[in-house]
């Protein structure tokens, strides 16, 4: 028998019902703590999103962790060196899951007026970029915008699935029989409910 | 004696080891051969008052011999004069003697020379690369080496490859003209009457 919630007094009004997905993206897109890759100019313009005029704060974003292993965004600020990248690449790979990059101003995205031995032509070429911000430096405005961005893109995210394929492999068919015409469990291709008599 | 009694009188003091002396616009600049230099920069920092070495560089001059250059840019802290000092060194010999315990400054100088050009300094303390890392193959600031640059791969260390030339906002005329012919320039904007 499926849960009945019965009312309770003490609990109403506190109580929201909604898919697993949109709480987890909800949560995760309203506490991006990036990893500040500072590398170059760009990076003033970073610390000047993160104070207290533009204040990425009110995007959640204002905690910048120097280490890698408490990050959700890398924000990729400035010239990537040949000499740098793989470092930056060796921290991105420290971040954990799930995690999401910012290419921020015109070097980071692809070399910018850096047409040399020493630059790469663009932090894409090592690590997957989710948002490019143009400009050189591009304002915090333009920063925070690409952040918004991001939050629009985690927002659509089949995250619960990403997370536990496995799981979500193994509850489908036992959700599917218990209530065939309710739940609809995005990604997972069930077989339709042949037990049905 | 003062600042400008010493330039003066400087050609006679060093005597047969300069091998050129320029003025121009009041900066004074010696050619010395390269097997004097550290006798020349003992005696100009000992004797002179030259306490300070601004800067050491070099230059490529592609096509000539010999084919590079060494600049020392020195100032005299008591006496307010620069003095440059310059020799030449053929490719085959590519070093010069190191002047790093005479002035300490010039360590840093001559690692970033030798980075760049690959010229070596004798008796350096420690010649390593100072800007590229250990095991890049090549000295991008020689006049052969293309601009884009060129791919090389040291494993978990770095990688570099060319960077398009084409296509972006920058264009070079590929052409044998002088230097400021062929360095990059913003492209013109396509306009069509």
């Amino acid at each position: 028998m499926p849960q009945v919630a019965a009312y309770d007094s003490k609990v109403e009004g506190n109580v929201v019902f909604t898919q697993l997905d949109a709480a987890m993206n909800w949560m995760r897109k309203n506490s991006l703590w990036p990893m500040p890759m500072g590398l170059a100019c760009c990076a003033i313009e970073l610390m000047a999103t993160a104070a207290s005029r533009y204040d990425i704060a009110r995007f959640g974003s204002e905690v910048m962790r120097f280490s890698p292993r408490q990050c959700d965004v890398m924000i990729v600020a400035g010239t990537v060196t040949y000499k740098m990248a793989l470092a930056v690449k060796r921290i991105w790979e420290q971040m954990p899951e799930p995690k999401w990059c910012i290419a921020m101003g015109a070097c980071a995205s692809s070399g910018g007026m850096y047409r040399s031995y020493a630059v790469l032509q663009g932090i894409d070429q090592l690590i997957p970029v989710d948002v490019y911000v143009s400009g050189c430096p591009p304002r915090p405005e333009a920063l925070l915008e690409g952040l918004m961005r991001l939050q629009k893109k985690i927002e659509g995210e089949q995250s619960f699935l990403a997370q536990k394929p496995q799981l979500v492999a193994e509850l489908a068919p036992e959700i599917q029989k218990r209530s065939p015409m309710r739940v609809h469990v995005r990604g997972v291709a069930t077989a339709p409910a042949s037990k049905a008599t | 004696m003062t600042g400008p009694e010493l330039l003066k009188s400087l050609s006679r003091l060093l005597g047969s080891k300069i091998q050129s002396r320029i003025e121009f616009r009041h900066e004074t600049t010696f050619t010395i051969q390269p097997e004097d230099l550290r006798e020349v920069a003992r005696f100009c920092r000992d004797e002179l008052s030259f306490d300070y070495l601004i800067d050491i560089s070099s230059v490529d001059n592609l096509g000539e011999e010999p084919r590079f250059e060494v600049v020392y840019e020195l100032y005299s802290m008591t006496l307010a004069i620069h003095l440059r000092i310059k020799l030449a060194v053929s490719e085959e010999v590519c070093a010069v003697n190191t002047v790093s315990d005479i002035w300490p400054t010039a360590d840093w100088h001559e690692r970033e020379i030798y980075d760049m050009m690959g010229i070596r300094f004798n008796n350096h303390p420690d010649l390593r690369r100072i800007l590229m890392w250990d095991g890049y193959p090549f000295f991008p600031l020689r006049k052969d080496f293309p601009l884009e640059g060129l791919p090389s791969e040291m494993p978990d260390v770095a990688f570099t490859s060319a960077a398009p030339m084409e296509g972006g906002p920058f264009v070079t005329q590929p052409s044998t003209a002088t230097a400021k012919d062929r360095e990059p320039r913003a492209r013109r904007p396509e306009v069509s009457l």
